[in-house]
């Protein structure tokens, strides 16, 4: 008897992240407390070994399993994007779940498995796979974001990110079965053609569409399906908020684009107005809503709102530009928003506190470099020139205006310009301000020499590299983003 | 091994060393700084023995060795007088006979330099001083500048290095930052340096526009078949020679632009040992005789070198008759020996002019590091007047520097009598040689011999008169600072014979023959048949003569300082109004203070004057219309802006107010919106 041949490349960084998930998990019971930390070690490695096998999936193009995952330069790349989250991400935690006391293996296990669930939403050329992967991350992530079982926001968070979670992707689903009612198929492509045949029934077509639409949506958190997201962002332990604000938005997107521009091109002049209604609706919400915030992740919470909102913006423009300057807008929006996560962990105290605005009051004077740090992040945010928030609006701002959506752009712009109020109030407080002004009185621990660990440490310097790199030196990524956008669209 | 392919090593070994002691010099112990300073020297001094010694084995026609990296700057074509011309600059090296010197001389005197440095400065070690390592760093640093420089294939390389040499000058004077004198040294350098490198630029513009390339190769090849310009005219060539010859005045302080020389020697004196005595003050005579080509073409421009490197030669050695500290002694005797060098390539005696580098390079970096030994010995004291007697006291520091000093004097059979002869004998005899610039050069030997010796009488000789808190420290300086010494002395003994003169035991032209692939070319060929007919006699005789020119101004400063007498203060008196011109440097630095430095405040002055009048009038003018409009804005700005400001900020809380409400925390209600949003969505896919 002969087994059959299956080639595992394809999925190859989404094998070694399960493997590697399975052994944290299996080593646990047999590691001492102290030494839990060499579990997130391992995490680190597979994370890394999955890269290195990413690097083999350039040379494997084509489409696998019956149509069902394909590898091109866009899956590549999105596999990239995920692979650096998960690794910032994990540095980025080791520090923080010691301190908060649940350093359980679980943890960097549920990471691993959510990229896995990640990567196969990047990589799925069909509809069920879109939607295995995206039950995967986001099981992963209600768990994540419940991880301090014994805090009842966290277990607050976690509850309303599953219930209305679950809410949206039934209507995913049932979007998706609409959509091979009409077609009969679920390949994306075949999608495709069949909407070009003329000889299917268009309003279960279009209805299914905005079904879809709503279920990616609230996994981007775009309007009017950003609800959930403060509540959650906030409740959610401080490295997972910057973990969820970045992978699983950044994974909906690369499920987005790929349905949206393989399969319903056809459709675009329907989809295109919502798109534009949504963006315009989720920047000025974003950025209102966020001027008003006290609690920094709060207010993070809600500028992730508002730039969803400006990529929408690039999105509307229809074209590979487009598309491309969302990938790169993707990968600077990450490296800033998980540095900014990074220095918020780093200072805040055990039990999460010390973390509103007015607590950063003084940080320029107590710790220079980290306070430099977070003023890049945020002027990053802002988009300030000579960051890779600059060079990622810019790009995908000029995609707009190349499609002739000056409107778009000129609100988008007016919002980009008034998100510099919030961005710059922590940046004010570290500088110009004195501790304690605020009235609030300070234990004598809070005023203890900060510790900062060398993990952190790589995570906020990695990212200051970056965000200065992506801004200085846009082109290598840019180029790459462009020639695989072409394929897509 | 093929040396020769791996000449890149040469620069790149001392900027290795740069780096690791630049970058983590602060964290190294001594020994680690003194390891890579000192191995990337030493190796690079290897490799250029290695490189040297397989291009002596190729035929004298076959010895120019070009290395291409890489393209440097590829910036497309231009229009030149030489047609359409691709401006592509390469990264490359070229080893010839004239380089082949230059290296053997800047890493073998750098590397001697570089050991005396590791006692001289030994005292800047320390985790609060943390100079020693700045040193060394910025000592590689110049290495690789300076090997750059005399490596180049082209022009633009060539500036890189000619800059950067200049920059390592700058660190060096200023090393001592603390103190405002240096720093002033530093600027004053850095400056000065400026004017002449505008000429150099100008020049290198010219020659692109001229030949259409920057490559010595090219360049030096069509300069060749140019016909030869008239003397007394300026032509193109002397236009370059000129431009270029200004960029030498610059770097090897000539008149007008020698002042920054001096002012230099508040760096440390290995520094002023390597630096501003044996290479990068060369740079400029290497940098004429790199070009000769275009010098032999253009006589007028080659008269301008040999006039003002004879009138410098004299100037500078007059002021260092009367000087009282030692390194500044030194100092004008650098710029007037570089004088000499340059009168020697203004008469086309080329492979002179590098001779007495060479052996300049010799004598005059042990006589600087002979200087600073004293220094060391007397615990910093520079002043001539509180020295003295120290000949037992320090007699290894004494011989060497006796031999130095005899070199530098033209006394046979040390080095400088060979090269300091030739260029005497190619200045009288040669078809651009004259009489009268023979002349300055004789009154200039005598000079030399005359302040040497006064240095060594007053250092060595005579009843001491160093302050008594000092003389018990006198101590002999150690051992890895007299070695350098030592071998430098043995090669100012014997670096001349590798050039003897006819009239002696039959002579030997091996420097000569060594250099005259660089410097043949027809032009030169004629030259070199008009100096065949002078006569051996002429040429012992004059020989001769400079020797007993040179006796006379030894005796003379022996006279004058070797016993104490009141001859010295009988001659001074007598010669009141030029000693103290003399003593005051022809208030040179006087007269460019009130001709440029001040015209230069002036100007600014005058600019912040006209800005106070006219332009202050003006704003204060404006004053009164703005403080008016400033009311009337001001109400606009209360009452209209503001008011819109208001209405936006209440928008925007008015905004987000629903949206406060909205967020309720209930997840029933998030439902709901979301049910809403569901139901828009379909509304706005499907029944619109």
């Amino acid at each position: 008897m002969t087994l059959p041949q299956v080639p595992i490349l394809p999925i190859l960084p989404e094998l070694i992240l399960t493997l590697f998930g399975i052994a944290v998990m299996l080593f646990d019971p047999f590691t001492a407390k102290p030494h839990k930390s060499w579990l997130s070690s391992l995490a680190f490695i597979g994370v890394l070994a999955a890269l290195a096998g990413n690097v083999l999936l350039l040379a494997a193009e084509g489409e696998y399993y019956n149509g069902m995952i394909i590898v091109d330069s866009f899956s590549v790349f999105f596999n990239f994007l995920f692979l650096i989250i998960a690794g910032l991400s994990i540095l980025a935690s080791r520090q923080y779940l010691v301190r908060e006391g649940v350093n359980h293996s679980e943890y960097y296990g549920l990471l691993l498995f959510a990229t896995v669930g990640m990567c196969f939403m990047g990589g799925a050329n069909e509809l069920i796979m879109i939607f295995i992967g995206l039950e995967i991350t986001s099981i992963s992530t209600y768990v994540l974001a419940g991880f301090r079982r014994t805090d009842l926001k966290s277990n607050e968070a976690a509850i309303k990110y599953f219930l209305l979670g679950s809410f949206a992707t039934a209507f995913l689903l049932y979007g998706i079965a609409l959509m091979y009612g009409a077609t009969h198929t679920t390949h994306l492509s075949q999608i495709s053609s069949a909407l070009l045949t003329g000889r299917i029934d268009l309003r279960l077509v279009l209805a299914g569409t905005a079904l879809m639409m709503v279920g990616f949506s609230f996994k981007v958190a775009t309007a009017p399906f950003q609800i959930w997201t403060p509540d959650v962002y906030e409740g959610a332990p401080i490295p997972v908020t910057g973990w969820m604000s970045v992978g699983p938005k950044a994974a909906g997107f690369a499920a987005f684009l790929r349905v949206f521009f393989v399969a319903l091109p056809a459709l675009d002049q329907k989809w295109f107005w919502v798109l534009w209604v949504s963006s315009v609706l989720t920047m000025t919400i974003g950025n209102t809503a966020a001027m008003l915030q006290s609690n920094i992740k709060r207010m993070l919470a809600y500028s992730s709102i508002a730039h969803a909102g400006y990529i929408l913006v690039a999105f509307a423009a229809l074209t590979p530009n487009g598309i491309a300057s969302i990938m790169f807008y993707l990968l600077a929006y990450s490296v800033m928003n998980l540095g900014a996560f990074a220095v918020i962990s780093a200072w805040s105290l055990s039990g999460e506190r010390r973390v509103t605005i007015d607590e950063f009051a003084g940080l320029g004077y107590r710790q220079p470099w980290l306070a430099a740090a977070f003023t890049v992040f945020l002027l990053g945010l802002t988009g300030i020139p000579l960051t890779a928030g600059f060079t990622g609006k810019f790009f995908m701002f000029r995609a707009a205006i190349n499609s002739k959506l000056y409107w778009l752009t000129i609100i988008a712009l007016l919002n980009s310009a008034a998100s510099l109020y919030y961005y710059l109030r922590p940046t004010i407080a570290m500088y110009m301000r004195e501790p304690g002004e605020s009235g609030r009185t300070s234990a004598p621990q809070d005023s203890a020499p900060l510790q900062i660990s060398m993990a952190t440490k790589v995570v906020i310097a990695v990212s200051v590299l970056a965000v200065f790199y992506l801004g200085l030196f846009p082109s290598t990524i840019l180029d790459f983003a462009q020639s695989s956008a072409f394929l897509v669209h | 091994m093929n040396f020769l392919k791996y000449i890149w090593l040469i620069p790149l070994l001392p900027l290795v060393g740069c780096f690791f002691n630049g970058v983590f010099g602060k964290r190294f112990s001594k020994v680690t700084i003194d390891f890579f300073a000192l191995g990337s020297t030493l190796l690079s001094f290897l490799c250029s023995v290695g490189a040297v010694w397989q291009l002596s084995r190729l035929q004298p026609e076959e010895r120019v060795f070009n290395l291409n990296l890489f393209e440097w700057i590829p910036a497309g074509v231009a229009l030149t007088a030489h047609g359409f011309a691709n401006f592509s600059i390469q990264w490359g090296y070229r080893l010839d006979p004239l380089s082949a010197v230059m290296i053997l001389v800047v890493t073998g005197v750098g590397f001697l330099i570089h050991v005396y440095s590791t006692g001289y400065m030994a005292h800047e070690h320390g985790p609060h001083l943390g100079g020693y390592y700045r040193f060394f760093s910025y000592l590689n640093l110049f290495m690789f500048s300076m090997l750059t420089l005399v490596l180049a294939n082209n022009f633009a390389l060539m500036f890189v290095g000619w800059e950067g040499v200049g920059l390592c000058s700058y660190l060096l004077i200023g090393f001592y930052f603390h103190k405002k004198s240096a720093g002033d040294a530093g600027k004053k350098a850095f400056i000065v340096n400026r004017i002449g490198d505008a000429g150099f630029m100008l020049g290198m513009f010219l020659i692109f526009q001229t030949f259409g390339s920057l490559d010595f190769g090219t360049v030096m090849a069509r300069a060749a078949e140019a016909p030869i310009e008239v003397y007394g005219s300026v032509g193109v060539l002397t236009a370059i020679g000129i431009l270029l010859f200004l960029g030498a005045t610059g770097k090897s302080a000539q008149l007008p632009l020698y002042t920054w020389l001096p002012d230099a020697m508040e760096g440390p004196t290995p520094v002023s040992a390597l630096i501003h005595a044996a290479t990068m003050v060369t740079a400029g005579v290497y940098m004429v005789s790199r070009t000769s080509v275009i010098y032999t073409h253009a006589p007028t421009a080659m008269m301008v070198v040999a006039v003002v490197g004879g009138v410098t030669a004299i100037f500078a050695a007059s002021i260092g008759l009367v000087q009282n500290d030692i390194k500044r002694v030194l100092a004008y005797s650098t710029v007037s020996q570089l004088g000499y060098m340059f009168l020697a390539c203004g008469v086309g005696a080329y492979f002179v002019g590098i001779f007495h580098l060479m052996t300049h390079a010799f004598f005059k970096a042990l006589l600087f590091l002979g200087a600073g030994s004293v220094i060391h010995a007397l615990s910093g004291e520079q002043d001539l007047r509180r020295m003295g007697a120290l000949k037992n006291k320090i007699p290894k520091t004494y011989v060497t520097m006796l031999a130095a000093t005899l070199a530098i004097s033209g006394i046979p059979p040390f080095a400088g009598f060979f090269s300091k002869d030739e260029i005497l004998w190619q200045a009288f005899s040669s078809e651009y040689g004259r009489w009268w610039l023979w002349l300055i050069g004789v009154v200039a030997a005598l000079m030399t011999a005359f302040y040497m010796f006064r240095l060594i009488f007053l250092t060595f000789y005579n009843e001491s008169r160093v302050d008594p808190e000092v003389e018990h420290h006198i101590h002999e300086s150690p051992s890895n600072m007299i070695v350098p010494l030592q071998i430098l002395a043995v090669l100012s003994v014997i670096g001349g014979f590798v050039q003897i003169p006819k009239f002696l035991f039959g002579g030997f032209d091996g420097f000569e023959r060594w250099l005259e692939p660089v410097f043949k070319h027809p032009a030169t060929e004629a030259g070199a048949a008009a100096v065949e007919h002078a006569s051996l006699g002429a040429e012992a005789g004059l020989a001769l003569f400079s020797v007993v020119v040179a006796l006379t101004g030894i005796y003379l400063a022996y006279r004058f300082y070797y016993r104490p007498s009141s001859a010295p203060d009988r001659a001074m008196a007598s010669a009141k109004p030029v000693y103290t011109v003399l003593f005051n440097k022809y208030y040179m630095d006087k007269i460019y203070d009130a001709l440029f430095v001040n015209r230069t405040k002036d100007l600014g002055n005058a600019l912040w004057a006209f800005d106070r009048g006219v332009i202050d009038g003006g704003v204060n003018g404006s004053g009164w219309f703005t403080r008016f409009t400033a009311n009337v804005s001001c109400w606009w700005d209360k009452w209209i802006v503001d008011g819109l400001v208001n209405v936006v900020g209440f928008t925007v809380k008015m905004l987000s107010y629903p949206l406060r409400i909205l967020q309720t925390g209930f997840v029933q209600s998030y439902a709901f919106l979301m049910v809403l949003g569901i139901i828009a969505f379909i509304w706005l896919y499907v029944l619109r």
